[in-house]
């Protein structure tokens, strides 16, 4: 193909011009037989460009709602003094304020811990399937991880409660929804990894081998190392996938006002269940106000690390 | 022109002593550095087979059980008592609810999404592409619970009044009769839901969409075709599997969807007599095992709601595995 048509934007002036009758060819009288199923074939023309464009702002509309309602109803609470510095203790419903400290240091060390766990997991498996596996090991390898990925978080999280909670009798905690949590990370990390490993050069690998480097070294020194701010980039927009997870914590982490530390035993404060807590109460203004506060800086913390994620990438994407 | 896989050309070539080429694993010197790393990544993938196969085990062995003291039907029933001596649990407003709503969701969500997807990639001028496929994809990054809060404190309010003039006009239909629930319904959450897969859908059919091949395009053009005939006769031929796999996933998303529906819900009293309205209340699986987190007190209790997450499992997975199967055969095609 050359350029020259690749070039080439569709919607430029050379469609339209198909639409209007040929210039000086059919007699005058075949042009106004013609003339109208032309017409109406320009008339669905214009009628499909007006639908796409109708779609794309349908599609726009709720985002701005959305991120407008949470953000004019939750900027108030975050600037307020105590929210970045406090907790929740002894605040009722109808008192107002309070801290969200607990809840975002909660989700912060909870994601921290998933990500320790799916991270390792995830990334040896895309390098089995990008690096070793050829067999049927690798297609059902791979067949589960999309199984996995589509895998609702309610089902991962009774998958869980059913063999931390009823098996083993260890009681609901944060660690166990980290568990869960983890299930629903391995696949983006798994499917990211994979795509940043496919796009390292062959020619890298045989020169090192060439070098007489061992495969794992190679691996390890060359082919990761090359494709790291592409995998940096996945496990950021891992994370932002199930830091605003819910179902899991619903299930396995209830929540507590207080700081808390501890992720094996007892209640755990996280972002998404403040916002659950609140949502009792929202009829009153108080708790309304807590749970938009809570809302925006939810959304603060996933759109931060998509940002980073993407930035990453682009700066440090592999290049041809 | 570089490759594009993990595959060598060294793979390939014979062994000095003629035997076959050492492939996969055995392809490495044999060192134990290798052994180790090799062993490390063959062993994660097993792990992620081992869970998978966990999760449906432990769900079938903890819903078993509690099936079989089940004086209902589970498939037919739509009493849900799970507690007690004679505990008697069915599915099938659950099933309902969810399947109704989910394909309420698809249906606005898919027409939609093809055309974002049909906009970004053959309409919009090349300047806002880039911007507008990130406002999509922007939609993918706001948390389900936001869309919870933002359904139940911000758009029903507004829906509400659409709704009843919907009633008043359309009632007669008996998808649309009216049932007196005042909180949110079957519709409601359908749509809520559709806004939520959306990017999913447009994401996915976008990129089959931009991997159009120039020719079919130009010669579409070539014969005198519009762009919306270009589009019709080369585009979306081309993408159609793309896009039904694309519904699929987002389907599979719209059935699991758990904490904006248990917001949304409105949880029918039991013993309501059965109608077919989407403008009715009642509960999807995810929302009624998200709503019951603390009943988990006994395990026959546990079980029942187990079995009804393991139906949701089952879906989805169904769901999942159609989408899968038709991208595969697009690949077969195409490569």
């Amino acid at each position: 193909m050359s350029t020259a048509t690749d070039r080439r934007v569709p919607g430029d002036a050379a469609v339209d011009d198909a639409v209007a009758p040929p210039g000086g060819g059919p007699s005058r009288d075949a042009l106004a037989e013609m003339r109208n199923p032309q017409r109406s074939r320009a008339v669905t023309d214009i009628v499909a460009r007006v639908v796409m464009w109708g779609a794309f702002l349908v599609a726009v509309v709720p985002l701005v709602w959305i991120l407008g309602t949470v953000v004019a109803k939750g900027v108030h609470m975050l600037t307020s003094s105590t929210w970045w510095t406090g907790n929740q203790r002894n605040i009722n419903s109808d008192d107002f304020g309070g801290g969200a400290r607990h809840a975002i240091e909660g989700t912060l060390q909870m994601v921290g811990v998933t990500a320790l766990i799916a991270v390792p997991i995830g990334v040896l498996t895309a390098v089995y399937l990008v690096e070793y596996g050829r067999g049927p090991l690798a297609r059902m390898i791979s067949f589960t991880v999309d199984i996995l990925s589509g895998i609702p978080s309610i089902v991962a999280a009774l998958f869980i409660y059913a063999v931390w909670v009823t098996t083993f009798g260890i009681g609901r905690s944060g660690f166990a929804a980290s568990l869960a949590l983890v299930l629903l990370m391995i696949p983006v990390v798994v499917r990211s990894t994979e795509e940043m490993l496919k796009l390292v050069p062959n020619e890298l690998r045989e020169a090192a081998y060439a070098l007489g480097v061992p495969k794992w070294v190679t691996v390890v020194k060359v082919v990761l190392r090359t494709a790291f701010s592409g995998i940096i980039t996945g496990v950021l927009l891992g994370i932002a996938r199930v830091m605003g997870e819910t179902a899991p914590l619903l299930i396995l982490a209830p929540y507590t006002k207080n700081f808390q530390r501890d992720l094996f035993n007892g209640n755990f404060p996280t972002l998404p269940m403040m916002i659950n807590q609140d949502r009792g109460d929202y009829a009153l203004a108080t708790a309304a106000e807590r749970m938009w506060g809570a809302a925006l800086t939810l959304i603060l913390l996933v759109l931060l690390l998509n940002i980073i994620g993407r930035a990453i990438a682009h700066l440090g994407s592999v290049k041809k | 022109m570089s490759t594009v896989t993990g595959v060598s050309a060294a793979d390939e070539l014979p062994q000095p002593d003629g035997k076959k080429p050492r492939q996969g694993d055995r392809a490495s010197t044999g060192r134990i550095g290798d052994r180790l790393f090799g062993g490390a990544a063959t062993l994660s993938g097993v792990i992620v087979i081992v869970l998978v196969t966990l999760i449906g085990a432990f769900l079938v062995v903890q819903a078993v059980p509690a099936l079989m003291n089940n004086s209902a039907s589970f498939f037919t029933s739509r009493v849900w008592a799970p507690g007690g001596e004679q505990p008697a649990f069915g599915i099938l407003e659950f099933l309902w609810t969810t399947v109704a709503a989910s394909t309420v969701a698809m249906l606005l969500a898919v027409p939609v999404g093809v055309g974002v997807a049909l906009f970004l990639t053959q309409y919009a001028p090349t300047w806002l592409r880039g911007p507008a496929a990130t406002l999509v994809d922007l939609l993918a990054a706001v948390p389900s619970i936001v869309y919870g809060l933002w359904g139940l404190v911000t758009f029903f309010p507004v829906w509400k009044p659409v709704q009843n003039g919907i009633e008043d006009t359309l009632g007669w239909f008996p998808l649309l009769a009216p049932t007196g629930i005042s909180g949110g319904t079957i519709f409601f959450i359908g749509i809520v839901l559709s806004i939520m897969v959306l990017p999913i859908v447009t994401a996915l059919s976008r990129e089959v969409f931009a991997q159009t091949p120039t020719a079919h395009k130009e010669g579409a053009l070539a014969l005198g075709a519009t762009q919306w005939e270009m589009i019709r006769t080369s585009v979306l031929p081309f993408g159609r599997p793309g896009v039904i796999s694309a519904a699929m996933l987002a389907l599979g998303r719209a059935l699991g969807e758990t904490i904006a529906v248990t917001f949304l819900v409105s949880a029918l009293a039991d013993g309501s007599s059965w109608t077919w309205s989407l403008f009715n209340g009642g509960e999807t699986f995810a929302s009624k095992i998200a709503n019951n987190a603390a009943e988990f007190s006994n395990p026959g209790k546990t079980g029942a709601y187990i079995a009804a997450g393991l139906v949701l499992f089952v879906l989805t997975f169904i769901v999942n595995s159609i989408a899968r199967v038709v991208i595969e055969r697009r690949k077969a095609f195409t490569e």
